[in-house]
């Protein structure tokens, strides 16, 4: 308890920079909840895709795992070029799975389960893919940014890879907050998720809103997997599946279908894992997000903010 | 004269948020007599249903059915005390076949418990044959026992109105609530369900009945209550409410005042 | 295309659907068909090829990779707890994402009550430790399902998978479950051969596949007691529509307790076994990829229909073993084919029982010259 009461505000800043990520990657659960009411349990895979894709990307600029940090200027490109890989990457694949495990299911109404099953089947084949391309070992992130603290906050360090990631995560929720309240193919997201059925009499192509959806998914696992590279500096076939499941957590928390609550959610996520770590050991870590996700639904059963991108259906 | 009631609605009012469902309805349904419950869309009928069934609990007021306020109960132990409903939006269990619809519905007035259904105890086996047995009886009353093999979903349109009254009556009510069974039905069919409606009656249940079709209420209710804007606005004999004028105005859309 | 050839085109995939069941109720027809002592017989017969089995070893089926009987315990193991998820998942409707925990439950407790090196002071033979687990297991599943049961379908998936997780970390992390090394020398089953050498013995597991092989058949005639009763009827209800069945006089807050309670009991049986047989647990065997398999299984044979989950049993837990020279890509090509399935029969392998009794109603009335 002292040692988190000491540590209060390191804590707080490590758990806001690792909360950022799964807030990130938490949207592309939400927004496909939001449209198709249904897991996209191989997103996490669409999130992998990305931490991989950028890394060939770096790798294709010759940059290798032992090389020294280059000078600012080349991190500014390479990071943005890996950004760029891993975004199209992901929603390239995003999109795949929405073509060929689910599009199929759609049309025939298959119930919910089975899309669930072959949303498995999707995310055990990509990400045993990697696993058969990189033969299963740990892949590194060539150095990038070297961690330098920038200022002081409360007494706690704050450095500059810190300052990215919360920077990176913030401005790319701010534009896809802005691109579903301000444009045409954002409200046509939002008029599938109230009402898919008045949507449609009203002229709103369904296919083309559920593909976008999954790009615009995509996209924010592909920016959370870089910003998991920089951070974590290594990656590895399976490294999905915790995240995934973190995120998802974090998306129901804030009330699934809900964007702030996303981000709600997986701040809150970062920030309780890190207290509570402090509190009873790191190897608790997991548990502590799991029992505090279920203490919060007993409370909340729909989530704190609740469902709002769409109306739950009765 | 309270052993004649078999349910009390008394002043009951229910709130959603700003919204007023229903303002101060109060009316009493006898033992043995065919209530009417009508009004135009969105008076409050189906609402009505809800509050009397659990469903909803009211803001003010209270429910007494059979003697016993119904107060914070569960659905189902409402439907245990004797209240059986329909829903206007038929809600079948769709892959279950017809007599499995109705054996659930038998199934409320059963005791056994999982371990005795799991070694298949005495008292199991005799109340599987006897829900069976009930269950095809009132197949065979409604008329659609002849597809008490097929699943729920495939039964033609108005197999499934009727199913979900088998269902109801399944549950051993003394009070049936039907929210307008007659709903998409063509004359020929609406006549048998009057007669089957009569019927039921005739067997000593008490029916509350929410029609939208007022002709097709008057043929059967002993009574109507009549319901707009959650409020009650009329009741009587089928004859007084043919030529209430609050009544009238409600149906042709007039403004009470211009009544 | 015009609307008429939609018509023709929906008409000809359900005579094709249609076709796909008469296939297996064909079979099944033919089955109820024949008088009650020549089922006894050839259901007596297939009982003991199934004994026969490991003894048999045949060509195409025996595995080379891998001993035979080990593999066909395994298949054995995931069959029952496939069995028990099927009661949660396929009867009840409720989606389970955590089902392994409740096996983990089973394993531990055999593990910790009957190892002489666990930290408790007796060590219980397994007969003793196995009643123990089913009972562990299930007030697990109590605890776990009174608070949450009424979350919804998607709510409650994520729980439960919080839930399995929960159970791995806290046998990682704690001492007493014997952390990362896991717990040696769990007890086997009792018995002893001629020789006076052990039945269940670490060499030889024909033994324990004939264990599993007996608790299959148990399990499968209690859940069939279950489902055939009003405990069955209401778990299809609340799958089906749980407000409807409230208001039918289903308590079915109740009823999805025990679902819950019965799956994970069965669950903790197949853990118990499990542990038995390995002699050797931790908690590297109870990843929540595990629950992923189970799940896998239900669903890929038919969720609701049990004979169709033991066949999405035996698929899921015999082909990668079946085929360990392709050991690299087994699980590639096993979520692959998870997809295949899904896309092309969403419905399962095998079509429910109801389904099938509907169609041959439908027949019987073709047959009878009633116009349908």
């Amino acid at each position: 308890m002292q040692f988190l009461l000491d540590n209060f505000w390191d804590l707080s800043v490590t758990g806001l920079t690792q909360g950022a990520i799964y807030a990130l990657i938490a949207l592309g659960y939400t927004l496909v909840y939001g449209v198709l009411r249904l897991i996209n349990f191989a997103h996490s895979e669409v999130f992998v895709t990305g931490t991989f894709a950028s890394i060939f990307v770096l790798h294709a600029f010759g940059l290798g795992s032992d090389d020294p940090v280059p000078s600012a200027g080349m991190v500014v490109l390479y990071i943005a070029a890996a950004a760029v890989g891993a975004m199209v990457a992901s929603a390239a694949t995003a999109l795949v799975v929405e073509r060929v495990a689910y599009r199929p299911l759609r049309r025939r109404n298959a119930p919910p389960l089975v899309f669930l099953i072959s949303a498995i089947g999707a995310s055990f084949a990509i990400s045993e893919a990697f696993g058969v391309l990189v033969d299963r070992n740990n892949v590194r992130v060539p150095n990038l940014i070297e961690p330098q603290t920038q200022f002081h906050l409360f007494g706690a360090s704050v450095n500059n890879r810190q300052l990215l990631i919360v920077a990176a995560a913030i401005v790319m929720m701010l534009c896809l907050d802005q691109f579903i309240r301000r444009t045409r193919l954002g409200r046509g997201i939002r008029a599938v998720s109230q009402d898919p059925d008045s949507a449609a009499l009203m002229g709103v192509n369904k296919d083309r809103v559920i593909a976008l959806t999954f790009i615009l998914g995509g996209l924010m696992a592909g920016g959370a997997a870089v910003l998991y590279d920089l951070q974590f500096g290594v990656t590895r076939f399976n490294a999905g599946f915790v995240l995934g499941i973190k995120a998802f957590t974090a998306a129901v928390l804030g009330g699934i279908g809900n964007l702030r609550g996303a981000l709600l959610g997986g701040l809150l996520l970062g920030l309780m894992e890190n207290y509570g770590s402090a509190i009873i050991g790191s190897e608790w870590r997991d548990v502590v997000a799991f029992v505090f996700l279920i203490v919060v639904l007993m409370f909340r059963p729909t989530g704190i903010l609740g469902e709002s991108l769409g109306k739950a259906r009765a | 004269m309270s052993e004649d009631r078999m349910l009390d609605v008394r002043d009951v009012t229910l709130r959603f948020g700003g919204v007023t469902a229903l303002d101060g309805v109060s009316f009493h349904i006898d033992r043995g007599e065919i209530l009417g419950l009508i009004g135009p869309n969105g008076a409050g009928k189906t609402t009505c249903f809800n509050v009397m069934t659990g469903v909803y609990q009211p803001t003010s007021g209270s429910v007494v059915f059979d003697g016993r306020k119904l107060g914070r109960r569960k659905k189902h132990q409402i439907t245990r005390l004797g209240i059986a409903r329909t829903f206007q939006n038929i809600r079948l269990f769709p892959e279950m076949t017809a007599l499995e619809n109705v054996m659930v519905g038998a199934d409320a007035r059963h005791r056994t418990s999982v371990l005795s259904a799991l070694f298949r105890l005495p008292r199991h086996r005799r109340e599987e044959r006897e829900g069976r047995e009930r269950a095809l009886a009132l197949l065979d009353l409604v008329g659609v026992a002849h597809r008490a093999e097929e699943t729920a979903r495939n039964l033609p349109y108005g197999d499934q109105r009727r199913l979900e009254i088998a269902r109801a009556l399944a549950t051993g009510p003394k009070l049936l609530c039907l929210d307008e069974p007659a709903a998409g039905f063509n004359p020929a069919e609406k006549a048998k369900l009057l007669e089957l409606i009569r019927r039921i009656r005739d067997d000593g249940y008490t029916v509350l009945l929410i029609e939208h079709d007022m002709r097709l209420v008057m043929g059967v209710t002993d009574r109507i209550v009549v319901l707009e804007f959650g409020k009650k606005i009329a009741e009587g004999a089928p004859a007084e409410i043919r030529d209430n004028p609050a009544v009238i105005a409600a149906y042709l859309g007039v403004p009470e005042d211009a009544a | 295309m015009t609307i008429s050839d939609r018509l023709g085109l929906a008409d000809r995939l359900r005579a094709l659907d249609d076709r796909r069941v008469q296939l297996v109720t064909r079979p099944r027809q033919w089955w109820n068909g024949l008088p009650k002592p020549v089922q006894w017989v050839a259901f007596g017969a297939f009982a003991v090829l199934l004994v026969l089995l490991p003894i048999l070893d045949p060509p195409i089926l025996s595995t080379p990779d891998s001993d035979f009987p080990t593999v066909l315990f395994i298949v054995g193991v995931y069959c029952l707890a496939a069995l028990g998820l099927n009661i949660v998942v396929g009867l009840a409707g409720l989606l389970d994402l955590g089902y392994v925990g409740f096996y983990a439950v089973g394993a531990y407790s055999v593990a910790v009550f009957g190892s002489p090196s666990s930290q408790l002071a007796t060590a219980y033979p397994w007969l003793v430790c196995v009643p123990i687990a089913i009972a562990l297991a299930m007030v697990a599943g109590v605890v776990l399902g009174a608070p949450t049961l009424r979350l919804r379908g998607d709510y409650l998936a994520i729980v439960t998978l919080g839930f399995g997780e929960i159970v791995r970390l806290t046998a990682l992390n704690s001492g007493v479950l014997g952390g990362a090394a896991g717990i040696s020398d769990v007890p086997a089953p009792p018995g002893e051969l001629a020789d006076g050498s052990r039945l269940f013995g670490v060499i030889d597991a024909k033994p324990y596949y004939w264990l599993a092989l007996g608790l299959i058949f148990v399990i499968v005639a209690a859940s069939r007691n279950l489902e055939r009763s009003r405990v069955g009827r209401a778990w299809l209800a609340i799958r089906e529509d749980e407000d409807a069945a409230e208001l039918m006089g289903v308590p079915t807050f109740k009823f999805k307790l025990w679902a819950f309670a019965m799956g994970a009991a069965v669950g903790g049986l197949a853990g118990a076994v499990f542990a038995g047989q390995q002699g050797f647990i931790n908690p590297e065997s109870f990843i929540i990829q595990l629950s992923i398999l189970f799940l896998a299984a239900v669903v890929v044979g038919g969720a609701g229909n049990r004979l169709g989950v033991v066949v999405g049993a035996i698929l899921v837990a015999y082909l990668p073993e079946r085929f360990r020279e392709l050991a690299e890509y087994r699980i590639l090509v096993f979520g692959l084919a998870l997809i295949v399935m899904s896309v092309f029969r969403p419905q399962g392998l095998l079509p429910s029982r109801r389904r099938a009794v509907e169609l041959a109603a439908r027949q019987d009335q073709v047959e009878a010259g009633v116009n349908v």
